[in-house]
């Protein structure tokens, strides 16, 4: 029995034409748009096929959507230095405008080739709903200009429709990839198999830098099923004709490792390192006025340190890939979030030029940055795989949970430090922040590229532009290296940001005896549609209205990747300390929301994925080895975890921002400061709650 | 070994060794790729099949417990509840990825099998089993309401 690696996806109708890259109308009437960005579950793909039906006057049933090849020169995404990826809540943004006028480019070509068909003037017919008329009762679905569309005549440029006139944009739309996830069809890279395929699964060293030493694999080889072990830069493999005997012989192999190089520190180690750096001025990031005078001479001043653990992303779907090397080409199957980074990445380990390698793309079964990383490491060890066993074959390299959650490329650990001053009225006057964290940055290619005179501020990210109007500011930034590999984790630095910004300012207007939402909206002057999803949040909440017993309310916002959100939590928390967070009100304004309630949905997924983190998640190194190995230690939220989430979009005609990821940063601080409010504590150190259950 | 086992009311022979995970057995050998992998030990759930009508995380499960036994999976999971319950999955829209979605619809639909109209802590007993990194469980549970009372609200 065979699920089929390739067929499933991008069938050509038959006698089908190009418009240009992202647009494909059939003679059977559909429209298939060619999706450039990673579906992980953000509704992208449905997102992008609303547009191109929006200026294409199609109709909602006959979109499909289909994942791009690798081409950069025509699928790049600029704000992501031009590569080919999904990343940073960047792909309604990038590709608003591109994709309108793929749609409305097709039409003009339908609409010329019916012209040209039935002998009358282009400007005389039109498009609705898929079929096109002329007032001389002729009409026709698109299908039928399909062919000849592709040979017709277009204008150069063409002009999209105003906000106006949408009918499509801005309304609810089912997703397309829903009936395939709820019966079983859905086709995730980790489903392939094929009859003549082979599984990979690979032990990898214990300490994060070691390598293989030495090894036995007899008993792994007596497993039946198993076909080949073979050693590969990154540990050993075993390749099998199913999973499980994979697994059974992996377990049975004897490695030595070469520890000589592995980082072999403990948590604990780390922080007494980080806390070092903390003492020492950092990189320059912003400076505005003087700190130091402000702090000598304010009436109050409070200080702080924080600290937030490594965390793993866990998708759903651990990082699976397929791929066949066969001498003079490699093709990928895989949930590709950076397709053109990864398909260089497996070209040099395979010594192909970058175009013998073709990748195609499938659904992600979650990613939250886990995909996206830099090296393409779980593709290059499939690609080291198939170069080690041999030409042919399609190997499958399957990741399982505990390979997942110990496998590094995490949110990295950071250190702040914090100094405010206040004056008589107990406003600001100076803020002192001081970061110690890893850049995922470091030693890879974009390293230049996201750098400022010399300084990567990515893990300042969500500091260096603090909202609020304070007039002596000061952010340094040590950047630490150390062996855990670290990675994107959905919404980036912003995650822990945020969560410092937003307590600490709370801390200022408890300190002052100020209501927490006044006093932010009294220091946002410069932000207002941060101030604005602040106002909304706050009485739609009913900020300042009596709660019932044992019910407390916490509040924080924060703009990230252009977008502003607010969110007020209402928690319950009892004598015992039992916490439970019973009601999110959220409110953002991330421009243009195209499909307002996949905007929804994300803020309830961002909501429950931050929460989730900050309740009771860490990764915690005992000598180098991760603790954490599965979802008994690494507990991941359920849903009698999960807020009643109440969602408020700010109406907006400005272009489309962020939104898969802008809703993590405000919930952990949120939460802290209704637990505050109930408590008196202030929780500088996550996670909220003991990690294990 | 050659185990005989049903699934989605059809008899399989699978020469496989004995203590191969059924989720293994499906995935691999029926190639009924709708019941996912999420972890080995049964704490996600998101492989949750039906085990002669019980709901049983499918890599908790051997072959050689399964064998003689019938199974359910996603792909032969049908009925007026099923589809009820498909019905509220797409007018809701639940699924985010997608990737756990199967394994929450199979504990969903044994839920409503067992309890026509489930509270909210009958909901939170069955339905902690199955994690949803996504954390679409605010619509999973209105999901679950909608099937099982004629307003869908509680």
């Amino acid at each position: 029995m065979a699920v089929p690696a390739s067929g499933v996806r991008g069938q050509e109708p038959a006698a089908s034409d190009r418009f240009d890259p992202f647009v494909r109308i059939g003679t059977d009437d559909t429209v298939t748009v060619i999706v450039k960005h990673l579906e992980m579950g953000q509704g992208v793909a449905t997102g992008l096929a609303m547009l191109v039906a929006e200026e294409l006057d199609a109709s909602w049933a006959q979109m499909r959507t289909e994942f791009a090849p690798v081409d950069v020169s025509l699928y790049a995404n600029p704000m992501l230095h031009g590569m080919q990826a999904t990343a940073e809540s960047t792909s309604m943004a990038n590709a608003f405008m591109q994709y309108r006028e793929a749609g409305a480019l097709a039409r003009a070509a339908l609409i010329a080739a019916a012209a040209e068909a039935w002998s009358v003037p282009a400007a005389e017919i039109s498009a609705k709903d898929g079929l096109l008329s002329h007032p001389g009762q002729t009409s026709a679905s698109f299908g039928a200009f399909a062919d000849r569309a592709g040979s017709v005549a277009v204008p150069d440029s063409v002009t999209v429709k105003p906000d106006t006139e949408f009918s499509l944009i801005g309304a609810r739309h089912a997703r397309l990839d829903t009936p395939a996830k709820i019966n079983g069809n859905a086709l995730f890279a980790s489903d392939i198999m094929e009859d003549d395929m082979l599984v990979a699964v690979v032990a990898r060293p214990p300490r994060f830098g070691a390598a293989v030493a030495a090894f036995d694999d007899g008993q792994a080889r007596k497993v039946e099923g198993v076909e080949d072990v073979v050693q590969i830069p990154g540990g050993i493999a075993v390749l099998a004709r199913s999973t499980w005997p994979a697994l059974k012989a992996r377990s049975k192999l004897s490695i030595t490792w070469d520890e000589s190089g592995a980082e072999t520190r403990s948590t604990r180690d780390l922080w007494a390192d980080y806390h070092d750096r903390a003492a020492t001025p950092g990189k320059p990031v912003r400076t505005e006025g003087s700190v130091s005078t402000a702090l000598k001479g304010a009436p109050t001043a409070l200080e702080a340190n924080f600290r937030f653990p490594y965390l793993a992303h866990a998708p759903m779907e651990p990082l699976s890939s397929v791929i066949r090397f066969t001498g003079d080409r490699a093709e990928v199957w895989a949930a590709s979030q950076t397709p053109s980074l990864d398909r260089t990445n497996v070209a040099t380990v395979l010594q192909l030029a970058p175009e013998q390698v073709s990748i195609e793309t499938l659904d992600a079964g979650g990613s939250f940055g886990r995909r996206g990383c830099f090296d393409s490491h779980y593709l290059t060890e499939a690609a080291h795989i198939a170069r080690a066993h041999g030409q042919g074959r399609r190997i499958k390299t399957v990741w399982t949970r505990g390979d997942d959650i110990a496998g590094g490329y995490y949110r990295p650990m950071a250190l702040h430090h914090v100094r405010a001053a206040l004056d008589k009225n107990g406003m600001p006057t100076a803020w002192y922040h001081r970061i110690v964290s890893q850049s995922i940055f470091t030693g890879t290619g974009l390293e230049a590229a996201v750098s400022r005179d010399g300084i990567d501020r990515s893990p300042a990210g969500g500091v260096e532009h603090i909202p609020y109007a304070i007039p002596n500011l000061q952010v340094e930034l040590h950047t630490v290296d150390t062996g855990v590999p670290v990675m994107r984790w959905r919404s980036m630095a912003h995650s822990h940001a945020a969560y410092v910004v937003e307590t600490f300012i709370d801390e200022l207007a408890a300190t002052a005896g100020k209501d927490p939402v006044e006093y932010r909206l009294g220091l946002l002057a410069t932000a207002p549609r941060l101030k604005a999803v602040l106002s909304l949040a706050a009485e739609k909440a009913g900020w300042g209205t009596p709660l019932a017993d044992g019910r407390y309310r916490g509040v924080a916002a924060h703009s990230s990747f252009g977008t502003s959100v607010a969110q007020i939590a209402e928690i319950a928390l009892d004598r015992t300390g039992r916490l439970k967070v019973e009601r999110v009100v959220c409110a953002l304004d991330c421009g243009l929301a195209i499909n307002p309630d996949q905007v929804r949905a994300q803020m309830e997924s961002a909501v429950g994925f931050g929460l989730g983190a900050a309740l009771r998640n860490a990764i915690t190194l005992d000598e180098g080895r991760v603790a954490e190995t599965d979802f008994d230690s690494y507990q991941p939220l359920r849903m009698s975890d999960m807020p009643e989430v109440e969602v408020h979009i700010v109406a907006s005609a400005e272009p489309p921002t962020g939104a898969g990821i802008c809703g993590v940063p405000p919930i952990a601080p949120a939460v802290a400061n209704a637990i505050s409010s109930a408590t008196g504590r202030r929780i500088r150190m996550l996670p909220f709650l003991p990690t294990k259950r | 070994m050659a185990f005989t086992l049903i699934v989605n009311g059809e008899s399989h022979t699978v020469r496989a060794a004995g203590d191969t995970p059924l989720l293994w057995v499906l995935r691999d050998e029926l190639a009924l790729t709708g019941t996912k992998y999420g972890c080995d030990s049964g704490l996600c759930g998101i492989c949750m099949v039906h085990v002669d009508g019980e709901t049983r995380p499918s890599c908790a499960m051997t072959l050689a417990e399964a064998a003689g036994r019938s199974v359910t999976t996603i792909e032969g999971l049908h009925g007026p509840l099923a589809e009820t319950l498909r019905a509220a999955w797409r007018e809701l829209e639940v699924s985010q990825c997608g990737y756990c979605q199967t394994g929450q619809i199979m504990a969903a639909a044994a839920l409503l099998a067992a309890s026509p109209a489930p509270d909210d802590a009958q909901i939170d007993r069955v339905m902690d089993a199955v994690v949803c990194r996504c954390a679409a469980y605010r619509r999973i549970r209105a999901a679950i309401y909608r099937t099982s009372r004629p307003g869908g609200e509680p």
